[in-house]
């Protein structure tokens, strides 16, 4: 046999990569050309792109009518904007008096003053922001909005458009998530009274369509109350609307809770820390994290599901839009409508995805389970 | 590990009682995991427990402060009886720390936070008190530099040093090690072993499942053997080791020692 010792003597010096494997053309072919399969796609892609764009573009911008006051006037043969601005005013406030409308306004940029600041990170006093808009913000909303203390009544049959949507989202998005971890505890709990509740709640929740459940609410439920009581309709949509959200935000977070390793319950419980202590400052904060993505996907979906208060008549943003579009002077603009119906719940369901990528980055303390 | 040979003989043990366990039975379901457990652990004493794998070892240690329940008999820690009183559980708790295999750091907050959350929210100190004491105890790991890391930064020894810092930061009296070597890599364990052997001289009662068997011969004043729940030898390290009397013992050594 040769002679099988070795030492090494000197260590080989780090090199720069080969011209190949750095620069756009070795992204390009990474990326985009990188076998037959690959290169056929990218080429289709592109073909797609090429028959597509143009004409999109030709009827959104480039022969698009921006005035006009019915269909008739928009002659250029793109699309018909017009309606959209003819509209506007409608789509965001629906009946709401054009009088009041400040207080609209003023409520929705007292929320997003405080609510915004309140996600990004590093901004100081967060404490102050937080009692400001889950304590204080909900009763001056419910002032702005419905009346009171001096300001007129807006019966809530007047609300639509988009201020409507953004009430029912932004209302059964701040309850369902703690109404939700509440759930999830308690299906988890020890306790079996308090486990068979949460259970049947959840299923029962879950187990119904939200149009029935909406149903329920504005139709059925009257029923059942005695004669006179009269109960908000808009009311009754936000809590059916949040016990139905609450039900799938349970699911998540309990998917979270069970994903926490059992070494850290015992090692907090060896220190001696109580179940709410436990719960609030090891498990939760952990199983939370986890669940990001499934928490922000049930947001989506509770926010493009607002859509379908539209079937107990409520003129939300995109019925307020049909309504418009099936209006004699704008007969022929519902493609116009939907577009921009499109665009708006795309702004609103992108940005909270985007959010999620940050919050993620943010949260992210180099564990992997 | 050069402080090992001088650490026994700095070591005291007193003859008031930290832990009395009388006539304890524990099941898992059907099956019968300690059988009959009697002990009695003196305050200062260094005691470890091994044993094969599933022979009870770590049931026991987590009976202590009540991780795991047990269905008959007595456990008395610190005078207090473990019962299903919770108020008790808290109290043992608050004064006998573990340390754990996998080190169970909370990997969501940073180490000085790891090492405050107990005493600030469970003893209720200031603060600035508990990042004083936590910078202290983090020194006696010799990590102070690493206070504002998260766990997932760190190395396995360094996160069982640390994990080792939280359980002080609540002033213990008694300590608990369950096997807090065997998911280090090789080259980790005496980092930890030295802050155990650091541990052991100032006087702290520790009971400490383990298979570092260097570390029982210089550091414990009292070794246990159990197999199929039962202690089934007990005795100094010395004898233990060069003596043992049961065969099962016997054999045991010789599995762990033949190579």
């Amino acid at each position: 046999m040769a002679d099988i010792s070795f030492v090494r003597t000197e260590s080989h010096p780090d090199l720069p990569p080969p011209k190949s494997e750095t620069g756009i053309l070795a992204w390009l072919r990474q990326n985009l050309f990188s076998g037959w399969l690959n290169t056929l796609l990218t080429l289709s892609a592109i073909y797609l792109l090429y028959k597509i764009l143009p004409p999109f573009l030709d009827w959104a911008i480039f022969s698009a009518d921006l005035s006009g006051k019915t269909y008739e006037d928009c002659t250029s043969g793109g699309a018909c904007w017009a309606m959209i601005r003819v509209r506007f005013d409608q789509f965001m406030y629906g009946f709401y008096p054009e009088a009041e409308r400040w207080r609209v306004n003023l409520g929705f940029l007292l929320l997003f003053g405080t609510g915004i600041p309140l996600l990004i990170e590093g901004v100081p006093g967060k404490k102050y922001l937080a009692i400001f808009v889950f304590l204080l913000f909900p009763p001056i909303a419910f002032v702005l909005f419905y009346g009171g203390l001096g300001l007129p009544v807006v019966d809530t049959a007047q609300w639509g458009g988009l201020m409507l949507t953004m009430v029912l989202a932004t209302v059964t998005i701040i309850v369902s998530l703690p109404l939700g971890i509440v759930f999830a505890l308690g299906r988890r709990s020890n306790m079996p009274i308090v486990r068979m509740v949460c259970i049947c709640f959840i299923e029962l929740w879950r187990g119904v369509p939200l149009i029935t459940v909406l149903f329920m609410g504005s139709v059925m439920l009257p029923l059942f109350l005695p004669p006179g009581t009269n109960f908000d309709k808009i009311l009754r949509t936000l809590i059916v609307m949040a016990f139905f959200a609450a039900a799938y935000m349970a699911e998540v977070v309990r998917g979270g809770l069970q994903a926490i390793p059992k070494g850290q319950f015992e090692a907090a419980q060896a220190m001696g820390l109580s179940y709410w202590k436990l719960m609030g400052l090891i498990v939760l904060p952990q199983a939370l994290k986890i669940v990001i993505p499934g928490i922000v996907n049930t947001f989506i979906g509770l926010f493009k599901d607002t859509t379908l208060v539209l079937v107990i008549g409520l003129f939300d943003f995109l019925s307020i839009i049909q309504a418009a579009t099936t209006h004699k002077n704008w007969l022929g603009t519902s493609t116009e409508g939907y577009v921009f119906a499109a665009c708006i719940y795309f702004i609103f369901c992108f940005g909270m995805s985007r959010y999620r990528i940050t919050l993620e980055r943010r949260l992210d303390t180099g564990h992997r389970n | 590990m050069a402080n090992l040979d001088t650490a026994q003989g700095t070591m005291e043990v007193s003859d008031e009682v930290a832990i009395q366990i009388i006539g304890m039975h524990k099941w898992y379901g059907d099956f019968h995991v300690l059988k009959d457990i009697d002990m009695t652990v003196y305050r200062g004493e260094r005691i470890v427990i091994c044993g094969p794998s599933g022979s009870g070892k770590s049931t026991l240690i987590r009976c202590i402060n009540r991780l795991e329940e047990h269905q008959q008999g007595q456990i008395i820690v610190d005078n207090i009886e473990l019962t299903g009183d919770l108020k008790g559980i808290d109290a043992i708790r608050r004064e006998v720390g573990m340390v754990f295999q996998h080190f169970n750091l909370f990997p969501h907050l940073t180490i000085l936070e790891n090492l405050t959350l107990a005493p600030i929210w469970v003893r209720k100190t200031p603060k600035a008190e508990a990042e004083e004491a936590a910078m202290h105890y983090l020194e006696r790991v010799k990590i102070p530099e690493q206070a504002d890391k998260y766990p997932g930064q760190l190395s396995g020894g360094q996160q069982q040093r640390v994990a080792i810092a939280r359980s002080l930061c609540m002033n213990p009296r008694i300590m608990l090690f369950d096997e807090p070597t065997s998911a280090l890599d090789p080259e980790m364990i005496s980092e930890v072993l030295d802050v155990m052997v650091g541990l052991a001289e100032t006087g702290m009662t520790m009971l400490c499942v383990t298979h570092e068997m260097g570390f029982a011969r210089k550091v414990a004043n009292r070794v246990i053997f159990m197999d199929e729940g039962e202690i089934i030898e007990q005795n100094e390290p010395e004898e233990f080791f060069n003596n043992p009397k049961s065969d099962r013992t016997k054999l045991f050594l010789s599995q762990i020692l033949s190579h």
